[in-house]
């Protein structure tokens, strides 16, 4: 009889110990064996963005026996991410997800090894946490992410297995796969040279997405990691595959590079740390976006107009200066509403806001001043924790 | 000649449907040249065009009976 050790599992699989008991439902398929378990314990695959793809594909990875996971994702668990984001739990509100992922797969498998990294990307910090990884999976929610994920893994040749849903579809694709022939691989922007402008692509915010859309579609992402990984079957190298979850329809085209890639993509370290990718994503919208300080001062001289733009029942709730709630879902239709000449809008991490900032703009233009909180309230008020009661 | 259009995302918001069929459309441009007069939201829409499973990127002669796909870029996760 075989009983489980948890903390004291050995990487390198034995019979007689317990991490050939928990791998062997998959270790007796013959194309996976025990060599393709040697694999994987010996893989690194980095997770960016632990949300609705980034939890059920950390999920299967992790119980895979993936040997070395890292996590990156600089967000806090909100209420309105638990419908889809099945590694955290109605107490994980609030608290960091890289890190709340991290606790929930420890417990899953105790005999890996994770690392969160609970930070945003940048073009300074992207090269180095990526280098140190063999395989890429892309969950992030925003086209800055994905372009900036997308040109460092050309950069450091790292296989990307992105994956991305709108509202009941998803898509996915290994992109940057190096063939043994040598042949040029194909990446995002083969398909999608440049992100689309302001207004060309509904954000998720606006286009909401059902909750098990990303579970299917993460899924997908974490099984073409490990077939990337074994050498199993037919990975989805070269091809996009689409699945619509309301009529299951599943649609797949093939890919091939283009020479007019390489003038979108940078060809150095160097330059892509001269990146910008928010503003490549973003044309116009980051006029809007003020510091905590430039904050505080509009604060102090009290004729602005404060409004919390995420949806109702999101925490934390600040306190120490008044403010108005008009959920981004309602946003649009409430516009009028609003009356100050001067108005701020803030969010979680800042992001919604700047939707809510454009759309004050479209509607009053330069009528009003409009500010969005850059980097939301949830790191204002860790910046002012000490002005809280 | 009968052209399958087969639409994805927000793309079927604009059109209504997910996939229909056009006649007398010889290539690509003639194509997107229709779908943008029937639907004129469509002009301020990303996408790539797909003919019978192969993304196309300059313009391209239609078959009877093929099938082109336009895909929009997803952002969401």
């Amino acid at each position: 009889m075989l009983y489980y050790r948890p903390f004291q599992v050995d990487k390198i699989m034995k019979p007689d110990n317990a991490s050939y008991e928990r791998y062997q439902r998959q270790t007796i398929l013959k194309e996976f064996g025990e060599a393709g378990q040697q694999k994987l314990l010996h893989s690194k695959v980095l997770v960016i963005g632990a949300g609705g793809l980034g939890c059920p594909a950390l999920q299967y990875l992790a119980a895979a026996g993936i040997g070395n996971i890292g996590i990156v994702d600089d967000d806090i668990v909100s209420i309105t991410d638990l419908h889809r984001q099945v590694l955290y739990s109605t107490f994980d509100i609030g608290f960091s997800k890289a890190e709340k992922a991290k606790h929930s797969l420890a417990r899953l498998n105790p005999g890996i090894d994770i690392i969160a990294y609970k930070e945003r990307l940048t073009t300074f910090n992207t090269l180095p946490i990526i280098s140190a990884y063999d395989i890429v999976i892309d969950g992030t929610d925003n086209f800055a992410s994905r372009y900036m994920i997308n040109d460092a893994c050309v950069l450091l040749n790292k296989p990307l297995v992105y994956g991305a849903v709108s509202q009941f579809e998803g898509q996915v694709a290994i992109f940057n796969y190096q063939n043994k022939k040598g042949d040029t691989p194909v990446n995002y922007r083969d398909l999608f040279p440049e992100p689309p402008r302001e207004g060309e692509v509904l954000n998720c915010a606006e286009a909401g997405v059902l909750g098990v859309l990303p579970g299917i579609i993460g899924t997908m992402q974490a099984n073409e990691t490990i077939k990337l990984i074994t050498g199993m079957g037919k990975a989805l190298i070269n091809s996009i595959l689409t699945y619509n979850a309301l009529n299951n329809r599943v649609y797949e085209l093939s890919l091939s590079a283009r020479k007019e890639t390489l003038l979108f993509t940078p060809a150095t370290a160097f330059a892509f740390q001269q990146m910008d990718y928010d503003w490549l994503c973003s044309s116009n919208n980051r006029k809007f976006e003020i510091n905590g300080e430039a904050f505080n001062h509009l604060l102090n001289t009290g004729n602005a107009d404060i409004i919390d733009v995420r949806e109702t029942g999101e925490l934390p709730l600040p306190t120490g200066f008044n403010y108005t709630q008009i959920p981004l879902s309602e946003f649009k239709e409430k516009i009028t509403s609003v009356k100050s000449e001067t108005v701020i809008v803030f969010c979680q991490s800042g992001k919604r806001s700047l939707q809510a900032a454009q759309w004050l703009f479209d509607e009053f233009g330069e009528s009003k001043k409009i500010f969005s909180l850059q980097g939301g309230i949830f790191n204002w008020l860790k910046n002012n924790s000490m002005q809280q009661p | 000649m009968k052209v399958n259009i087969i639409l994805f995302g927000q793309l079927t918001d604009i059109a209504g449907t997910d996939n229909f069929t056009l006649e007398n459309v010889a290539d690509t441009d003639g194509l997107v040249a229709k779908l943008h007069k029937s639907y004129p939201p469509l002009i301020n829409s990303k996408y790539v065009i797909a003919v019978d499973k192969n993304i196309i990127s300059t313009n391209t002669l239609l078959t009877n009976n093929c099938t082109v796909a336009l895909l929009p870029p997803f952002s969401g996760g």
